[in-house]
């Protein structure tokens, strides 16, 4: 059962970074996936530093690379079959992240809880005892995303399409609902 | 855009995300202009939750600046972000209110929002370090 999930999660990985426009554009990583566990890496840019000053990167980056790292752990958590979507995301920014350094997320599915999982993560840029931040958060199998899930699969089972490759209608371009 | 949010709008993050804000005297909107970069999930079609939380921390982080004269830009201590509804792929807004105003450290409070501010699409908490360049104003 755990290495069909593996062999599940070895396939989808690909997608678990480039699939999401916002964590590709951000230069994510996925560096490994595993039931209940993610590990995503953010090398350092110079256009996603927050204080030009220090050359620290913004925390902004860090709130994204612990988001994708703890939702990438807990889809992985809930069988990596279904769609989630954030409940909430705690963070505690314990010191700057080291200018040239890559910051590397490591998320693990605490317990999952019926349709909820609950994920903690460290961010650190290399050592692990000397964390930039940390992460607690809940996830919850949605109706809406499950939804766009089952459409997806329904189209690639029919041959439509593949995962992601979903092309916008005319009216959903450009901030129309 | 006044000089009071430079610091802020300097951060190469910041102006690559395209946040802006509208500026009416004490009364600071942030604005998250939509783009695809933004998308989190492409299947829903929603926007990343770390954009969202992003941005928050921003337009906290301009609440700041605004509220006081800071010789450096806040950093975040902890923040807690509640996520209540898919945000959509449109723009986003927020808005801060500073809830305790301290000397070194300062509590405060985002809601962002699309279609109507009555119903949030998100909300963050937190506490921010500030280094006040002189008496608050």
């Amino acid at each position: 059962m755990t290495d069909d999930l593996q062999s599940r999660l070895d396939q989808l990985a690909p997608l678990l970074v480039a699939g999401s426009p916002h964590a590709a554009d951000l230069g994510f990583v996925l560096d490994a996936v595993r039931p209940g566990e993610a590990v995503v890496r953010a090398p350092y840019r110079e256009d996603l530093v927050g204080d030009p000053d220090t050359g620290v990167t913004h925390g902004g980056v860090v709130t994204a690379l612990l988001d994708h790292a703890s939702g990438t752990a807990a889809f992985a958590g809930l069988g990596g079959d279904k769609a989630l979507a954030t409940l909430d995301l705690r963070i505690d920014y314990m010191r700057p992240a080291t200018p040239g350094r890559a910051i590397i997320a490591e998320a693990h599915t605490v317990k999952v809880s019926g349709l909820i999982a609950f994920v903690s993560a460290i961010a650190h840029d290399g050592d692990r005892d000397d964390p930039v931040a940390t992460a607690h958060a809940a996830f919850m199998v949605s109706r809406v995303s499950q939804e766009a899930a089952e459409r997806v699969r329904a189209d690639i089972e029919a041959g439509r399409a593949g995962p992601f490759t979903r092309t916008p209608g005319p009216g959903e371009r450009g901030g129309a609902r | 855009m006044s000089t009071r949010l430079s610091l802020l709008m300097n951060s190469p993050y910041v102006r690559r995300l395209g946040v802006r804000f509208d500026d009416h005297g004490d009364e600071l909107t942030g604005i998250l202009p939509y783009t695809e970069a933004l998308v989190g999930n492409p299947l829903i079609p929603a926007l990343h939750g770390g954009a969202i939380g992003a941005f928050m921390e921003i337009t906290a982080a301009a609440g700041l600046l605004a509220a006081s004269d800071l010789a450096a830009l806040p950093k975040p201590i902890d923040v807690s972000i509640d996520y209540l509804r898919p945000v959509r792929p449109a723009d986003v807004y927020a808005r801060a209110a500073i809830t305790r105003q301290g000397s070194r450290v300062s509590n405060v409070r985002v809601e962002a929002w699309q279609e109507r501010r009555a119903a949030p699409v998100a909300t963050l908490h937190g506490h921010f370090l500030v280094k006040p360049s002189g008496e608050p104003r």
